[in-house]
C-alpha cells in the first residue's frame, strides 16, 4: 500500500457540500501526506515504533458497512457495563453512524451530529478555529493522512453549564472478516464554558483479517469546565492502531485522562494537552499490561503557553513475554510560563528477559520560576514482598499476581465511573492470572 | 516437633551457620539469644526458606518431615510461622485480603474448604482482640504507614489467625517501647499451648521478662555455645556475654 494508492483514494472521495474550510483543510493536508508520507523510524517521535510494516498490505480504507448486521455480532462483546446509562455513539469502519446512536442526555445537554452538519447547525465558527489544530503539533503524515479523509466524522458539543450526568462511550467496531481493512475515525468535542462531560473511547474488530485503526480526536475545554477522558485498548493482537487525542484547553479547565492498553498489535497513542489559559490544570494516566508481542507507545505532550498551570502524569508499564513498551513524554514550558508545575512518573516491571522498555522524557523549558520533575524506574516485583507473602503459604504464583494487581491500582482507581471501574479491575485480574 | 541437626549455612560464600544442633518439642519456649553477627537472622531465615541462603550440611526435621525440601509456602503452610524482624510494607495490597489468601492457602493445602466470608470476619475479630489490633490498621495495605509497634502486632495478628505450630519470632522486641512490648508480648502469651511450640530470637533479655522461655540458648559464631534455663538469661543480663564469648573462643583455640 503506497502513496498512489491513497491518492486514487483521495480522489475518489465524496465531498458533497463540505464547508471551504473543511475541503480546504483536507487538500492541505492531502498534500502535507504526499511529501512526506508515513514515518519512519527515523524520525525522533517514531524511533521505537516502526509502522511502515503495517502499509505492507492492502487494506480496503473505511468500507461502508451492513452496519446493523455487524453491531448485531458485535455487541455482546463491545458493550461496556454501564451502557445503559450512557450516550452512546458508533463509528463502524471509521465513519460515524448517526443512526446506530442513543443519547441519554436531553437534547439542550448534549448535541451529537455528523461533523459535516455541525456546519449548518450553527457551529461553524468552532469548527472554522478548531477542526485541524491538532496538525500544528503533530505534523506526520499518518496524522495528515486522517485529515485528508475527513468524512463521516461527528461532532459533540456540551453547551454552556451542562455538566452531563450520563457518560459518553464511544465505540469503534471494525469489520475485519473478509479483508483487512483501514479506518481513520474523526471526532470534535466542545465542551464549552462551565461544563462537564466523561468520554471512553473503545475498540472491536470482528473477524480475524488484519485492521488497523488512524483514529483522530480533538476536544476544546473551555473555561471552568471539566473532561474526563477514557482510552480502553483491549482488541485482538492482529489490530493496530495510531490514536490521537488533542486537547486545548482554552480557558481555565480541568482534565482528566486515564489510558489503558490491555491488548492489540502495535498501539500508538498520542495524548497533547495545549495549556492555553493561566490556571489550567491536567492529569494524565495510563496503565499498560503488556504480554505476547504487543507493542505500545504512549507519546504524551504538555505544552505550557500560559503562568500558573499543573500537569501531573503517572504511567505505568508491567512488560512480559515480547512485549515492548513505549513511554515518552514531552513538556514545554514557554517564555510566559512562569510558576509552572509540571510532574512525570513512569514505572515499569519487567517479567521476561524478551520484554522491553522504552523511556523518554523530554523537557524543554524557557521560563525560570518553574518546577518540573520527571522520574522513571524499571525493575522487577519486590523480593522482600513477594517472601513476605509467600512466607505466610501464599504460593509464589499469586503473590505475583498481587503484587501486580497493587502495582495497577493507583491507576485503575483514576476510572471515576464504578461500572467501567469494576470492568477494568475484572480485565486485569483476568490478564495477570494466565499463567 | 523440631528437630535441627548440624545446619551449615552460608550466603553469597560466606560461612554463617556452622553446626546447629536444636530440638524443640511441643508445648515448649526456646530463646536463642547472642551477640550480633551471631547467625541469629540466618537461623530464622533459613528455617523460613530463604532462597539465599544456601545450606551446605545438615537437616531439619519438622513434624516429621524434610523441612529443607519445602519452598517457604509449604513451610508455612505445614504450620512454620516466621515474625519478621523487620515487616516490609506492601502498598495496594489489603491486609485484609491478603489474610484472607493466607488462612485459605492453608487451608487448601490440609484439604480443607476455604472459609466463608462471615465465619472468616468472625475469626478476624476474635484475634483482632486477643492481639489488641485496631480494625482501622486491617483495612489499609500491609504495613503500609504503620509505626514500629503496629507492624509487630500485625506480625502476632497474623499468627494468630494462621495458628501456626511453630512460631519463630525474630527479634520481635526489637525498636519497641516499654508499652508496645507488653501488647506484643500479651499477645504471643495467649497463643501459648501444649500442642504450640514458640522459638524467640532476641538480642536483649527484656523480652523474656514478659515471656518466660522454658530453655535459653546462646548463639555465637554460628553455633549453640551454651544452653540452660530461663535462669541463664538473668546471668546474660547481669554479665554480658563476654563470659560466654571468651570461653567459647578459648576452647576453639
Amino acid at each position: 500500500m503506497n502513496v498512489s494508492y491513497f491518492k486514487d483514494q483521495f480522489q475518489q472521495l465524496q465531498t458533497g457540500n463540505d464547508s471551504a474550510h473543511v475541503a480546504a483543510l483536507r487538500t492541505g493536508s492531502f498534500g502535507t501526506f504526499d511529501q512526506k508520507g508515513l514515518p519512519t523510524t527515523k524520525l525522533e517521535e517514531w524511533k521505537y515504533t516502526n509502522i511502515s510494516s503495517l502499509f505492507d498490505k492492502d487494506y480496503q480504507i473505511s468500507p461502508l458497512a451492513d452496519k446493523t448486521a455487524l453491531l448485531a455480532a458485535a455487541i455482546e462483546e463491545i458493550q461496556l457495563p454501564g451502557n445503559a446509562d450512557a450516550n452512546v455513539l458508533y463509528f463502524v469502519n471509521g465513519r460515524y453512524e448517526p443512526s446506530l446512536s442513543i443519547l441519554k442526555s436531553a437534547s439542550e445537554d448534549l448535541q451529537v451530529m455528523p461533523l459535516l452538519e455541525a456546519a449548518s447547525a450553527g457551529f461553524q465558527e468552532i469548527i472554522d478555529q478548531h477542526l485541524g489544530e491538532s496538525s500544528a503539533y503533530l505534523k506526520d503524515g499518518i496524522h495528515a493522512l486522517n485529515t485528508s479523509f475527513i468524512t463521516d466524522a461527528v461532532f459533540v458539543h456540551v453547551p454552556p453549564g451542562k455538566e452531563l450526568r450520563h457518560p459518553v462511550y464511544i465505540y469503534h467496531l471494525a469489520d475485519a472478516q473478509h479483508q483487512a481493512i483501514l479506518t481513520q475515525p474523526r471526532s470534535l468535542v466542545y465542551v464549552s464554558k462551565r461544563a462537564k462531560i466523561q468520554i471512553v473511547e473503545t475498540f472491536r474488530t470482528l473477524g480475524t483479517q488484519d485492521s488497523f485503526s488512524n483514529a483522530v480526536m480533538e476536544v476544546v475545554v473551555a473555561q471552568d469546565a471539566t473532561l474526563e477522558y477514557y482510552k480502553l485498548q483491549n482488541d485482538a493482537a492482529h489490530t493496530s492502531q495510531v490514536s490521537s487525542t488533542h486537547i486545548h484547553q482554552i480557558g481555565k479547565s480541568h482534565v482528566h485522562t486515564v489510558t489503558i492498553s490491555l491488548n492489540g498489535g502495535l498501539l500508538r497513542n498520542n495524548l497533547n494537552m495545549i495549556l492555553d489559559a493561566e490556571g489550567n490544570e491536567t492529569h494524565l494516566y495510563g496503565l499498560s499490561l503488556l504480554k505476547g508481542k504487543t507493542h505500545v507507545d504512549n507519546h504524551t505532550l504538555i505544552d505550557n503557553k500560559h503562568p500558573n498551570c499543573f500537569s501531573n502524569q503517572l504511567y505505568k508499564n508491567i512488560a512480559d513475554d515480547s512485549s515492548t513498551g513505549i513511554f515518552s513524554g514531552r513538556i514545554i514550558v514557554q517564555p510566559d510560563a512562569q510558576k509552572t508545575n509540571a510532574y512525570q512518573s513512569n514505572k515499569n516491571i519487567i517479567l521476561s528477559d524478551q520484554a522491553t522498555i522504552n523511556a523518554k522524557p523530554q523537557l524543554e523549558i524557557f521560563a525560570d520560576d518553574v518546577k518540573c520533575s520527571h522520574g522513571c524506574t524499571v525493575g522487577q516485583l519486590d523480593e522482600e514482598a513477594l517472601f513476605y507473602l509467600r512466607a505466610r503459604g501464599i504460593s509464589k504464583e499469586l503473590a505475583e499476581v498481587l503484587l501486580l494487581q497493587a502495582f495497577a491500582t493507583d491507576i485503575l482507581e483514576q476510572v471515576k465511573i464504578d461500572p467501567l471501574r469494576q470492568h477494568i479491575e475484572t480485565l486485569i485480574q483476568q490478564h495477570l492470572s494466565i499463567q | 516437633m523440631l528437630s535441627i541437626k548440624n545446619i551449615h549455612a552460608n550466603i553469597d560464600g560466606k560461612q554463617i551457620l556452622k553446626g546447629i544442633n536444636l530440638e524443640i518439642k511441643a508445648g515448649e519456649v526456646h530463646a536463642i539469644m547472642g551477640p550480633n553477627g551471631s547467625g541469629k537472622s540466618t537461623l530464622s531465615s533459613v528455617l523460613a526458606g530463604r532462597e539465599e541462603y544456601e545450606v551446605t550440611e545438615g537437616e531439619v526435621e519438622f513434624l516429621g518431615k524434610d523441612l529443607l525440601s519445602l519452598p517457604a509456602e509449604d513451610r508455612a503452610r505445614e504450620g512454620l510461622f516466621l515474625a519478621f524482624q523487620y515487616p516490609v510494607e506492601i502498598p495496594g495490597v489489603s491486609t485484609t485480603n491478603f489474610i484472607k489468601a493466607a488462612v485459605n492457602e492453608k487451608r487448601k493445602y490440609l484439604g480443607q474448604d476455604p472459609l466463608d466470608a462471615v465465619s472468616f470476619l468472625k475469626m478476624m475479630k476474635e484475634k483482632m482482640a486477643m492481639v489488641e489490633i485496631n480494625q482501622s490498621l486491617l483495612s489499609r495495605s500491609i504495613n503500609e504507614g504503620f509505626s514500629g509497634g503496629e507492624k509487630k502486632r500485625n506480625e502476632v495478628f497474623q499468627m494468630a489467625m494462621l495458628e501456626p505450630k511453630l512460631a519463630i519470632l525474630d527479634e520481635t522486641d526489637s525498636g519497641l517501647d516499654i508499652d508496645a512490648l507488653r501488647i506484643v508480648a500479651n499477645g504471643i502469651n495467649k497463643l501459648r499451648s501444649s500442642d504450640r511450640a514458640i522459638l524467640l530470637i532476641t538480642h536483649y533479655q527484656r523480652l523474656l521478662d514478659y515471656i518466660q522461655p522454658d530453655f535459653v540458648h546462646v548463639l555465637y559464631k554460628g553455633k549453640i555455645v551454651k544452653s540452660g534455663t530461663k535462669e541463664l538469661a538473668l546471668e546474660l543480663e547481669e554479665r554480658g556475654y563476654d563470659f560466654i564469648t571468651e570461653a567459647a573462643d578459648m576452647a576453639n583455640l
